[in-house]
């Protein structure tokens, strides 16, 4: 009966992935796909001179919040206002995911009245939220960080623990 | 216990990895590249290409599905056509909704990731550490293993856990049967094979209530059943014989008091874990300890936990590894060992004893004899790695991990932990080291972290 059932699950997630055009995962896989050449390059040609990890910050409770305590290792290579600006953008965007809201709310419910089998149909908003934030910092790191050397992970990638930042040789300048 | 010794990650013993961890080329994996859930480092098992995760241990949820379904079938075979001639067609028609539910909703949970957060890959836990020591003095002692924060103004601490490199987020705890951190760990329930934390918890709940409902009604239906035979007169033993009556009645009481017990669980926004240890209930005495986590209020207590964000799984099972074709880089990787099977027991190295035992894995382990070396010359080349790294393909006993260079002698008893796992692989390390690591054959010889 078990088998029954798990066989059943099986076909129906093989039918949704056809139907969804499913990748992967939505977000981890648009991350991979907004890897633009010139940053494919940077990483290509560029050596890794070091990473800084921005942690999360924990004071407003277990939402999704980075500190925006600027980097020492930064300093020499890009703006701090920027660099908060940044990370601050990024916390908007996870508080907007987290939301407590009529409309989570009410997706909450009708997953519930559904037993939850919604869920495999449809993208939830902290999914949608995800592939915006993906889209940011895809933006960011073309028209901040790459040309200034650096690059910005997508703290998804990181579990949500970190959003790692890998500060490239600076071949321009010449010493290291 | 074993005392293990700590090991620091030593940064320069990091391969250069590359920024992505994911898929290098748009959309099409290389052909023969791997999904992570084919190398997690936790105890789950993963079906259907990575969609399904249960813990290693199923439990008794076989045990759960079968008692289920065999009251809803006896209910359904030999109550309902009774109670449909006698009463209402409703009756099969609400039972069928409900065991709908029920067993919805107990795949759900049992089949969902619980909120298993990934390990930390090296380098971040790496930078971790650094931290740690630099905020403390360079003596001989382990890194200090809590942090404490300030949450609504209640003081949190937050633990390091030294399987999965990091701190622990608040209300995360490590699960040892799992072998993960689980945010918002709720307990690891046997019934339903898989850790309760903050992806299904709200699956989980509905299971209970929906099956004390069930229980109840089955138990309702079954008893009117036998009312109704007992005032006929005749037949009521041979009813009594196929009825479902006696599971429901030894079920229904635990069920019942454990739908009450999760429901004062959910309005005071408190986990099983922090219920148990009492974390908020203020056993420091006059000192105010409330739940720093409430909302003080409890239909937005309910809304949030039963109603809020679906948060997405942080593991990302089905993703590919990274190709297998990056060259990788000289010295580290030829010399750390690869984690190939899932099932190598690893070897820890104590005193001059080394013994297997399941370790962490991250080949970066075996540069950590000499943290010292990272300290005081960052710009180190490496290492130590192929100091370590000796035909005989054995770890230098420990002791001459002190000897030299090391700021953290060997000696140094680690904090205890049970043992861990093996498991695979370099599921959390960047593409080039884990290339290396997938070429060799297994090698027993790490320094084990605790």
């Amino acid at each position: 009966m078990t088998i029954y059932i798990v066989n059943i699950f099986l076909f129906l997630f093989k039918s949704i992935d056809e139907y969804r055009n499913e990748n992967p995962n939505p977000v981890f896989f648009l991350n991979s796909l907004l890897q633009t050449h010139s940053l494919q390059d940077l990483r290509q040609q560029a050596a890794i001179a070091s990473k800084v990890f921005v942690q999360r910050d924990y004071t407003s409770g277990t939402i999704c919040k980075f500190q925006t305590k600027f980097p020492t290792e930064l300093e020499t290579r890009i703006d701090k206002q920027q660099f908060e600006e940044t990370i601050q953008t990024l916390n908007n965007l996870y508080a907007e995911a987290e939301k407590l809201g009529g409309k989570s709310y009410l997706e909450g419910c009708l997953a519930c009245l559904t037993a939850y089998t919604i869920f495999l149909c449809m993208e939830t908003h902290y999914e949608k939220v995800l592939k915006n934030i993906a889209k940011y910092i895809q933006e960011q790191n073309e028209k901040v960080y790459a040309p200034l050397g650096l690059l910005l992970t997508d703290p998804i990638e990181r579990g949500l623990r970190v959003v790692e930042i890998t500060i490239f040789e600076d071949r321009s300048i010449g010493s290291r | 216990m074993k005392s293990c010794e700590y090991q620091q990650i030593d940064p320069r013993a990091l391969s250069a990895p590359t920024p992505t961890s994911t898929l290098r080329f748009a959309g099409e994996p290389a052909p023969g590249s791997r999904r992570k859930w084919e190398v997690f480092p936790g105890k789950n098992r993963f079906y259907c290409d990575g969609r399904i995760i249960v813990a290693r241990q199923c439990g008794v949820l076989p045990l759960t599905l079968g008692l289920i379904l065999l009251t809803s079938g006896l209910f359904f075979m030999f109550d309902c056509p009774f109670l449909v001639t006698h009463l209402t067609v409703c009756i099969p028609v609400i039972a069928g909704l409900l065991f709908f539910f029920v067993v919805l909703s107990l795949l759900h949970t049992s089949f969902t990731d619980p909120g298993i957060l990934p390990r930390a890959f090296p380098d971040e836990a790496a930078d971790v550490e650094r931290q740690i020591d630099s905020c403390g003095s360079h003596t001989y002692r382990p890194p200090p293993r809590t942090k404490e924060i300030v949450i609504n103004d209640q003081v949190v601490k937050l633990k390091y856990c030294f399987t999965c490199k990091m701190f622990r987020p608040p209300r995360t705890s490590h699960c040892s049967l799992c072998d993960n951190c689980v945010e918002r760990f709720d307990h690891h329930c046997p019934w339903v094979g898989n850790c309760v934390g903050k992806r299904n918890y709200r699956f989980f709940y509905t299971f209970i209530v929906s099956l004390s409902f069930l229980t109840s009604f089955i138990f309702g239906c079954v008893i009117t059943h036998l009312t109704l035979r007992a005032q006929g007169g005749k037949g009521l033993v041979s009813a009594l014989q196929q009825s479902p009556l006696v599971v429901c009645f030894f079920s229904i009481w635990s069920i019942l008091g454990l739908s009450g017990f999760h429901t004062y669980l959910v309005a005071s926004n408190l986990t099983t874990n922090e219920d148990i240890k009492g974390s908020w209930s203020g056993k420091r005495g006059a000192e105010d300890s409330g739940n720093p986590y409430s909302y003080n209020s409890i239909v937005t207590n309910c809304c949030v936990v039963l109603c809020g964000p679906m948060p997405p799984s942080l593991i990302d099972r089905r993703g590919f590894l990274p190709p297998e074709d990056v060259p990788p880089t000289a010295s580290t990787e030829t010399a750390l060992p690869p984690f190939m099977d899932k099932n190598d027991g690893n070897m820890c190295s104590e005193g001059t004893k080394e013994l297997f035992e399941n370790v962490d894995q991250s080949p970066l382990f075996q540069s950590q004899c000499s943290p010292g070396a990272l300290k005081t010359a960052p710009a180190t080349p490496d290492l130590t790695v192929s100091t370590l790294l000796s035909p005989a393909r054995r770890p230098p006993p420990s002791s001459t991990c002190s000897g030299g260079q090391a700021h953290h002698p060997a000696a140094t008893p680690c904090p205890q932990r049970g043992t861990l796992r093996a498991s695979n692989t370099a599921f959390r390390l960047d593409g080039s080291t884990y290339l290396s690591a997938l070429g060799d054959a297994p090698e027993p010889s790490y320094i084990p972290l605790h």
